[in-house]
Formats: structure tokens, sequence, C-alpha cells
């Protein structure tokens, strides 16, 4: 192993003795999640060509655990939502965020998905965190692949830190609330 | 011989006298106003006539006046093409502002059906005899027609839009 060229994570703190690591189960449950977020592209427009460029070998997303891209909702942990949702599409949005197991993140990838973008108009959601709870934003128009990256990683800092506790806690079920989810 | 445009004129006010009217040429397209009730008879005289032989419905669409009197508040606009000619002629008709409706001409030609529909959707026209006229493009639950000119072009949901940036203040400042 020690010429092979395999970069690993580094382990939670903890204390190291002989023959034992003693740690808490919430950081390694936070890392254990946090280096395989399987993504659920949901890409309607040009932010999702750069996704695309994003998942691809030059930018590979892949390197983060992210290699297998789910297209159920079921089976994915970070619903990507890349381009202009128009109103129309939103109940579609909602439906894909709701058939989606906990625990589940949701990056907004792009001024569209963020804010509406330059479509000030009628048709167009203003932001899709009008339905869902948005975790990350990614600003740009479209945002660079590497942005993109960033927003994933900024994401793997909080699936980190999150509680194992969080999805069950008041908080939450006060904000799903909110969205008159479930 | 190629199809002239006062043949096109001379033949519709032959047929339909009083009911067609404001023939003109704006810029290279032939253009004239047909009375509400007559719109099919038109369309289906201009599609099957051995000389005009308008086969084809290029575009149908509203057009919203709000500032005009009551009975030319609304306008419907037909494009009609003579591909064996390759003639093109505009069609305008206007309609009452507070119920505006006029006949379909889906069943003239079927391309219509949707180009209808549309025109509802956006403009609240209703097409006497369409088959299906409910909204295309929307989403269902909508009650505006967005492009009549008292609903508001922007969404009431905004919440980080910066007017300036959208043309929407008057000197952008």
């Amino acid at each position: 192993m020690s010429d092979s060229n395999i970069n690993m994570v580094a382990p939670p703190e903890g204390v190291v003795g002989e023959g034992f690591f003693a740690t808490k189960l919430n950081d390694v449950v936070g890392l254990a999640r946090a280096n395989s977020l399987w993504p659920l592209p949901f890409a309607t427009s040009c932010c999702g060509i750069e996704f695309m460029a994003t998942m691809a070998s030059h930018y590979d997303l892949a390197r983060f655990g992210s290699e297998r891209v789910s297209f159920s909702p079921r089976q994915a942990d970070m619903l990507m939502v890349m381009g202009t949702i128009s109103k129309k599409m939103a109940p579609i949005l909602r439906q894909v965020y709701e058939q989606m197991s906990e625990p589940r993140w949701v990056i907004a990838v792009g001024a569209c998905a963020c804010s509406g973008g330059i479509f000030d108009t009628y048709s167009v959601l203003q932001g899709i965190d009008k339905v869902i709870p948005v975790d990350v934003y990614v600003p740009g128009c479209p945002p660079r692949p590497e942005q993109i990256v960033d927003g994933v990683m900024k994401l793997q800092e909080l699936v980190k830190t999150e509680s194992v506790r969080r999805r069950s806690s008041p908080e939450y079920q006060e904000l799903l609330a909110s969205y008159n989810i479930k | 011989m190629a199809l002239e445009t006062i043949q096109i004129q001379d033949k519709l006010v032959e047929t339909f006298g009083e009911s067609v009217f404001n023939f003109n040429q704006e810029k290279d397209i032939f253009s004239l106003e047909v009375a509400a009730d007559k719109i099919t008879a038109v369309i289906l005289f201009l599609k099957n006539d051995e000389t005009l032989r308008f086969n084809f419905l290029t575009d149908l669409c509203g057009m919203h006046y709000p500032d005009g009197e009551v009975n030319r508040q609304f306008a419907v606009v037909y494009h009609m093409h003579n591909w064996y000619e390759n003639i093109r002629i505009k069609i305008k008709v206007f309609i009452n502002g507070e119920t505006p409706e006029i006949k379909t001409v889906s069943n003239v030609f079927p391309s219509a059906n949707w180009m209808e529909r549309e025109t509802y959707d956006f403009f609240g026209i209703n097409f006497i005899g369409h088959p299906q006229l409910k909204r295309i493009l929307n989403m269902d639950e909508m009650i505006s027609f967005p492009m009549r000119k008292e609903f508001p072009m922007e969404d009431g949901g905004r919440t980080d839009k910066d007017d300036r940036f959208f043309g929407r203040t008057i000197d952008n400042y």
C-alpha cells in the first residue's frame, strides 16, 4: 500500500491507544455520510451542462465520494437543482424531494435555482427555497465547475458536523412543516 | 402568373363585401381586417380558393390594446402563407374587450388547436367551438391571463430582486 497513490480522509478527533481508537459516533457517521454523498441531478438548463463537466474526468466529482449519480430519488442523498424552475415544474421538484429518504440535502446551483435569476417573471419560481429547504446555494450564471465542487465541499462540512439526531429534532420537523412537507 | 395583392383584395371584397376592410401593404406583408363573425369563412375561403391557395396557417396570436375603444380592445392576428407562390398575408380581427370571444378556426386548420389554446392561456380570449379550450403553457391553477396589460409581469413572491437590474425603474438608479 505504501507506494500507491490513494488519498484517505483523516480520521475524526479521538483517543488513540494501542489497539483501539475511541471517538464519537456522531463524527464517524458524519465522516461516512460526507464522503459518500450520492447526487441526484435535477438539471433543467445551462447549469446542468456545467454539472456534466463537473462529473466528467477533468473536475471529477467522484473524488468526493459522489461517484454514483443516482437517478432515483429514493437512493440519493444530495439533490442538486440546476437551472430555471418554472412554476409548472415546482410540484414535480417537490415530489422528487419528498421521495428522497432521510437524511437528504439540497444544493441550489446557479442564479435561477437560488432566486429565479434574470427571470423576474410570473411563470418562474423565484428560488427553489420557496418550495423546498435548501442547504447550500451556489451563485453564478452559470457557475463554473470549480464553484459547484466548492458547493459540494461546503455541503460536506455541513454533513460532517450534523448531529445524528438532527433529523428527528423538533426544529427540523418545524422546518419541514413550514414547507408543508409530510 | 404571380398572384397580385390586388387580386387577393378583389376576390375577398367580391365574396365578403363589407366584412373585409382596411387593406394595406405593411412593409412586405399584405394586411387586412375582417369582421369577427366572418373569420372562419374568410380563412376557409383563403385556404380553398383555387387561385388564392393560402394553404398554411403560419401563426395565430392575440394582442391587447387596453386604451382602445371597447369593441377594439383585443385583436386576434392570423398569418397565412401560400406555399405555391410564396406569398404571405396577415389578417387582424378586433374583438370586444369585456367579452373577448371569436369563432375557432381549428376546424379549418388543425394546427390552430394549440395556437388558440395558447392565445386563450395568455389573453383569455374565448374561441367558440374549440374542442379543448384550456391552458397549455401556464400552470392550470393560474387565475390571471399574463399577457393582458393589467396583470403585472413580475412574480408577486419575489423577495430579493433589485428593480434597478430589471429595467423596472424609470432612470435605472
